[in-house]
């Protein structure tokens, strides 16, 4: 098994810098647009991205949520190992606001199909927008694109593109794996 | 830093005699989560829509019926459902027969009640679809007791170390055999009491405590799962009258008031106003009645996601 660091240290926090930069161009304020993260690991990121933005914008109140997609996934049956099922947390409407969708990677684009499916439970968003940490990209299986992106990586489907966070893992890194 | 993947141990729910604990945690996560789509606007997910379910009743049923199809609906299955008295078990068909027949309409899964002990393992035995035992005879009613045993882990964060009594007629009842096993795979303590007709011989050997006096019973639990006379399944008398029986063996709110403590009650329904309960009692803040029922429309939509999920 080979590892190699894709991210870390500075430069990590710098694409989390530039990202939320890159959102408040298109949301200003953010009054109409909210965050749900993706469980299990979109979370962290939209986490960090919110507590970002409320840094940069002290007077904003920026909402946040998480989305579970486990019961919406198109895999269920197919699948060899089922994951389970994590919690979703949106106690605010979503109807006419602009969504911003965030995970941290987005490899063929299912898992954010099945966002889009989860969210319409929730209301009909004005607008939805993708960011993600690591785009890896000409691999995707349905016709879904970031509009936000921390890094591209090239990578074959035998790798594996692992977002480490200081919340859970003690440090933050983006590392490419490949090999058994 | 991979993520667990737990899965059911088992290919069918027939009993809760063959699920784990991990088993039992891992559908009452899930159940949570289950619970929580349930309160969202739109109480559907697709998880299931490529699965037809059959449900396949050959004993009466309102409420595990409906809980059933409701679950199934909500997670977008395709559902035939069938009831006995209707059909061509009357012209004399064998139940292998029956369900093979189904089978053949490409159904993926199973939920049956039906009244004789072991027929979902029998069924298991000799067809393809996943079985899922919604009440066999007096054997057991697993969706019930994960749904009694989920409905306490609610009211008070855990049921490791909770002193539950199963009060009324034991001898016919699945759930209360479901709900020892159950129960006791999540560490509580058990405790049956009813007349001495209505307990079965040698029920100590599951390891529960028996008692014969109610108030004594009341005393000693947090929770009393209370249980219907099944009239239906007595072939003899095992006591006196009714009257008499809801004298000595009736919860009403006298002697619930009399406690020390608060106790919760249960019921699994349905319920005999008046015999085994008063309506006071059934109806009171004390009683999570109502609470089982909502929550077995989640805890069935556990089952069904995870079987549906279920790898050898």
């Amino acid at each position: 098994m080979q590892n190699l660091t894709l991210l870390d240290g500075q430069k990590f926090q710098i694409t989390i810098q530039r990202l939320c930069h890159q959102l408040i161009e298109n949301h200003n304020d953010f009054s109409e647009s909210v965050i749900i993260g993706i469980q299990p690991r979109g979370i962290y990121l939209a986490k960090r991205i919110t507590d970002e933005l409320h840094r940069l914008l002290p007077k904003a109140s920026i909402t946040h949520g998480n989305l579970d997609i486990t019961f919406f996934r198109d895999d269920i049956r197919t699948n060899k190992d089922l994951p389970p099922a994590s919690s979703t947390k949106i106690d605010f409407m979503i109807e006419d606001k602009r969504v911003i969708l965030v995970d941290d990677v987005l490899w063929t684009g299912r898992t954010i199909r099945a966002a889009l499916d989860a969210l319409l439970a929730f209301g009909r968003p004005r607008k939805v927008e993708l960011l993600v940490l690591v785009d890896r990209r000409f691999s995707r299986q349905l016709p879904i694109e970031p509009d936000y992106i921390g890094m591209q990586v090239d990578s074959v489907d035998s790798q594996k593109v692992i977002v480490c966070w200081e919340e859970t893992d003690k440090k933050d890194q983006i590392t490419l794996i490949s090999g058994k | 830093m991979a993520d667990q993947h737990p899965k059911l141990s088992t290919k069918h729910l027939l009993g809760i005699k063959d699920l784990t604990p991990g088993d039992i945690q891992l559908i009452f996560e899930t159940a949570d989560n289950f619970k929580d789509v349930l309160n969202r606007p739109i109480k559907k997910v697709p998880s299931l829509r490529d699965i037809t379910i059959a449900n396949i009743f050959f004993e009466n049923s309102t409420r595990t019926k409906l809980s059933f199809e409701l679950a199934e609906k909500r997670l977008s299955a395709d559902v035939i459902s069938f009831a006995a008295s209707s059909s061509s078990v009357s012209k004399g068909e064998t139940l292998i027969d029956t369900v093979n027949n189904i089978l053949a309409m490409k159904v993926d899964m199973v939920v049956m009640r039906h009244p004789h002990a072991g027929a979902g393992l029998f069924l298991s035995k000799h067809v393809d679809a996943q079985i899922i035992n919604a009440g066999d005879g007096a054997h057991e009613h697993p969706t019930q007791a994960l749904l009694d045993a989920f409905s306490i882990r609610e009211k008070y964060g855990e049921v490791t170390g909770k002193k539950v009594a199963i009060i009324g007629d034991i001898l016919h009842s699945r759930v209360a055999l479901s709900n020892i096993l159950c129960l006791q795979k999540l560490g509580a303590e058990v405790m049956v009491c009813g007349p001495t007709t209505l307990i079965p011989k040698h029920i100590n050997s599951l390891g529960v405590k028996v008692e014969h006096d109610l108030f004594k019973a009341l005393n000693w639990c947090d929770v009393a799962n209370m249980l219907r006379i099944q009239l239906e399944r007595q072939e003899m008398r095992y006591f006196p009258s009714l009257r008499e029986y809801s004298m000595l063996y009736g919860l009403n709110k006298q002697i619930l008031d009399s406690l020390d403590k608060e106790i919760t009650v249960m019921h699994p329904g349905p319920i005999n106003r008046g015999v085994e309960i008063t309506s006071d009692v059934a109806d009171s803040n004390q009683s999570i009645i109502l609470d089982q029922v909502e929550n077995g429309v989640a805890i069935r939509m556990a089952v069904l996601y995870l079987l549906a999920g279920y790898r050898s």
